[in-house]
């Protein structure tokens, strides 16, 4: 006949199958039989021998737990001082050697790369051959980085916007605080409009009087840079930024009351869609009839004017336009979580 | 060559997320969540039309993206495998926008549900991209926007965990795609192209003359570091259970399943076309991910077992998943890619499932994701405790499943290699099935045992809602039949390999 063992709950199959089952703890039933003891039937005798056992338990937890507690207390002190002086130094030397192995093998694979500048490189083949001896003619931009860019390879820079596009979004989730619902300024709002009234200087002099100098300037030459992108150097990224910068440097001279007039969330949400949608729109329709080999109403036009090179001064505005307002918005969320 | 007006299609499926993606922006928010899921919708619809196409027997075909061809300009190509691949991404980028649309009230900020629907579009144009081009700056640039959007995903829910989890997502994301652009840069000085044929013949070309051996070592190296780090294989998983573990639902299947799944396909095509299977072999960098694989598969499991929180445990589960589909991959040969694709299918629509459905279940045991208290919770949600059976025994590699069919090609796969490798594999294989049957199925006999008498859960019964529903049986639906019709699926994949190079 098999033995039957007192404790069996203690076993090894008895643990897997509470584990099993959601994971109750020899602890937990410990406690649950010591409350069913305390509620049991009130004889004297089992009453006294039970105290007696419980007495001792309680002893030798008590013990156990110490030993516990003082092991716990070493190794805690051991990860506090040793430990940690242990790891910091093994992950500094493991950061280093990593670093200096990496940097050796990129620079001898450097080392062996074709040589810089030498008419028999790979790269100097019937690719950029075509770009720079066709360049004008096909995609008509003086520029022939633009006509590359927003032309030969539009798609790249299509998805490049949209890069931009879904930074200034993911940014936009993070930063930006309860808007005002219902005519109310929200509090984190209030608390952001505190912030920066706190942290910013207002009414600087010196800044005001640099800045109304300045800022017509930096604008005029952001635009351009836009409009001029496919003539010689500029473009829409940029000229975009030159915008945006003049800009944020209007904000920090007379803060946002006055920029309030003109840039707002909403304007910089349709100033992006409306940039973004044309050119999506314009793009897909370049794509479309390109790859179906459709006639397009795009040209061109006379290389060297302004309104020349088919799409592209249009598509560096728009550009522009994306760039400016991720640039701003990323300023003023990151100052005061709105604009 | 005259187009057709079907070839088309795959072009719209790109742009057509992208280009209404912005004027998502400005919609109100239940407007906005229409127009994704009824655009998603429209992309699903396309792919399916255009893998029903190839099912009969169409061939492969370049479409040009704007008036220049193809080394000048940019252009997407289409064949068998790229087809099905984007069918399977936006069936399950449908799927996880419904099935966890209502926990994004719950989850969200008022302000960021428009926002969160511009994501999802801007991600669904941005696997399409990485699925059908055939340009590899192409590809990088639509990376970067899956790097955004996948930090987007986390960060949204502005919890604690998840914008830690978010920061170090982009850490570990932003070194991989740093590897990954250095080794184009290296690539294009090299051989002059970005175009992937043309890269394939120029990197044929240096092979054979042996001219610059260490920069083209260089690169293919720096190439599959970077998009295993982006993937999560073993070593580099250690983003992985803060980022899948506390987001939204939508978000953890959506990343869980697709964008890891986006850098491995971009992987394989990179294999295949641009560099060549043959070089990658010799470069030795294979035998490098085999070991990685292995050790994942294993790693991945134990760190699993030890999880007491549902959630961080199927995200673990992953880091296992991803391991196999590595292992297939390393094996260098076109039986191991073609367990690796269907792996790939398969834990795709797992995955996506096993999180929202596990999802529902925590929301039956009141919002509690500790095995603890969720004892019967597949009484009290039935339908997510199907879901989550039916996942876990794909999983698991129960017969009629995906994964089962899954672990049997990495079998064989590893069989036709005959050296140490196999081995190797048909015991890590034994080990790590053993060890995923003990953390799936313990979690589903937790899943039907009786509740702590404890416990007490509010009286309605955790449904999401019919969405949420709908969403699952689809989703148990799809395993099913990925199981049921594995040998067409897989006779699709060969198909498409056979091609693809």
């Amino acid at each position: 006949m098999a033995k039957i063992r007192s404790d069996y709950e203690s076993g090894l199959f008895s643990r897997f199958l509470s584990w099993l089952t959601g994971g109750s703890t020899r602890l937990d039933d410990d406690m649950a039989r010591s409350m069913d003891d305390q509620a049991g039937p009130a004889r004297m005798q089992a009453q006294q021998s039970a105290h007696a056992r419980e007495m001792e338990r309680d002893a030798r937890l008590a013990a156990m737990t110490e030993q516990e507690k003082s092991m716990y207390a070493h190794m805690h002190q051991w990860a506090q001082t040793k430990g940690k002086r242990f790891s910091t130094w093994l992950y500094r030397i493991a950061a280093v050697v990593i670093c200096v192995s990496i940097i050796v093998l990129l620079v001898s694979t450097a080392a062996k790369l074709p040589p810089y500048g030498s008419p028999d490189n790979p790269a100097n083949n019937e690719v950029s051959e075509r770009y720079i001896e066709k360049g004008m003619q096909e995609t008509g931009a003086v520029n022939i980085v633009a006509g590359m860019i927003l032309d030969y390879r539009a798609f790249d820079t299509l998805g490049e916007s949209n890069v931009l596009f879904i930074a200034a979004v993911t940014v936009l989730t993070l930063l930006r605080v309860t808007p005002s619902h219902g005519g109310k300024p929200s509090t984190s709002q209030l608390e952001a409009e505190c912030d920066d009234r706190m942290y910013e200087p207002k009414n600087d002099l010196i800044l005001q009087h640099q800045a109304n100098f300045l800022v017509p300037l930096i604008l005029l030459f952001g635009i351009y840079g836009l409009m001029n992108g496919h003539l010689g150097p500029g473009g829409g990224f940029g000229g975009g930024a030159i915008m945006g910068a003049a800009l944020i440097l209007y904000l920090n001279a007379f803060g946002f009351k006055k920029t309030e007039r003109f840039f707002t969330y909403k304007t910089f949400t349709i100033v992006s869609v409306a940039a973004l949608s044309f050119y999506a729109v314009s793009k897909a329709y370049s794509f479309f009839t390109g790859a179906n080999h459709l006639p397009s109403f795009i040209t061109p036009g006379t290389p060297g004017m302004l309104f020349s090179a088919g799409l592209i001064p249009y598509l560096n505005i728009a550009v522009g336009m994306v760039v400016c307002c991720t640039m701003y918005a990323f300023y003023t969320l990151f100052r005061k979580g709105d604009m | 060559m005259h187009m057709q007006l079907w070839q088309s299609i795959p072009f719209f499926c790109i742009i057509l997320p992208l280009g209404c993606a912005a004027v998502t922006s400005i919609m109100k928010p239940r407007m906005a969540r229409i127009w994704a899921t009824a655009i998603i919708s429209i992309v699903t619809v396309l792919s399916a039309a255009v893998t029903i196409i190839y099912l009969n027997g169409a061939e492969p075909y370049t479409f040009m993206m704007g008036h220049y061809p193809a080394p000048w300009g940019n252009e997407i190509r289409v064949g068998m495998l790229e087809a099905l691949t984007a069918l399977v991404f936006s069936l399950v980028m449908l799927l996880s926008l419904l099935g966890g649309m209502k926990k994004l009230d719950e989850h969200l900020a008022r302000q960021n549900h428009s926002l969160y629907c511009v994501v999802l579009l801007l991600m669904t144009s941005a696997l399409m991209a990485q699925v059908y081009t055939n340009d590899i700056f192409t590809a990088y640039v639509f990376l970067e926007i899956m790097t955004l959007a996948a930090c987007a995903l986390i960060a949204v829910r502005k919890r604690g965990r998840t914008l830690v989890a978010a920061t170090r997502y982009m850490i570990m994301n932003l070194i991989g795609s740093g590897l990954f652009l250095l080794g184009i840069i290296f690539l294009y000085d090299i051989t002059g192209h970005l175009l992937m044929e043309n890269i394939g013949d120029a990197v044929k070309h240096i092979a054979e003359t042996g001219e610059y051996a260490l920069p083209l070592k260089v690169v293919v190296t720096l190439m599959c570091i970077g998009l295993c780090i982006k993937s999560a294989l073993f070593p580099f998983h250690t983003w992985v259970p803060d980022a899948y573990g506390y987001s939204t639902p939508t978000s953890q299947s959506v990343l869980s399943s697709l964008v890891s799944k986006g850098y491995i396909f971009l992987l394989i095509k990179i294999m295949y076309r641009a560099i060549g299977l043959d070089v990658i072999v010799k470069t030795g960098i294979l035998d490098v991910l085999f070991v990685f694989a292995l050790a994942g598969m294993v790693m991945g499991s134990l760190s699993a077992i030890r999880q007491n929180d549902i959630r961080r445990m199927i995200a673990f589960s992953s880091v296992a998943q991803i391991g196999y589909i590595y292992m297939g991959i390393s094996l260098g040969t076109d039986a191991g890619m073609m367990a690796a694709m269907f792996h790939l299918f398969s834990h795709t629509v797992c995955k996506s499932m096993l999180f929202l459905a596990a999802g529902g279940l925590a929301d039956a045991s009141g919002n509690s994701k500790a095995f603890r208290d969720l004892r019967g919770a597949g009484y009290r949600s039935p339908i997510a405790g199907v879901a989550f059976t039916i996942g876990a025994l794909s999983m698991v590699g129960f017969p009629f499943l995906g994964g089962f069919v899954a672990k049997f090609n990495f079998a064989l796969a590893a069989m036709e290699c005959g050296d140490i490798r196999t081995l190797l594999v048909l015991l890590v294989l034994a080990v790590s099935t053993s060890l995923n049957t003990v953390y799936f199925l313990r979690t589903v006999i937790t899943l039907y045992s009786k509740p702590l008498e404890t416990a007490s859960y509010p009286v309605e019964k955790g449904q999401r809602g019919l969405l949420f529903s709908v969403s699952l049986i689809a989703f148990a639906a799809a395993n099913v039949a990925l199981g049921l019709f594995s040998q067409q699926v897989i006779s699709a994949i060969l198909r498409g390999l056979s091609t693809f190079g």
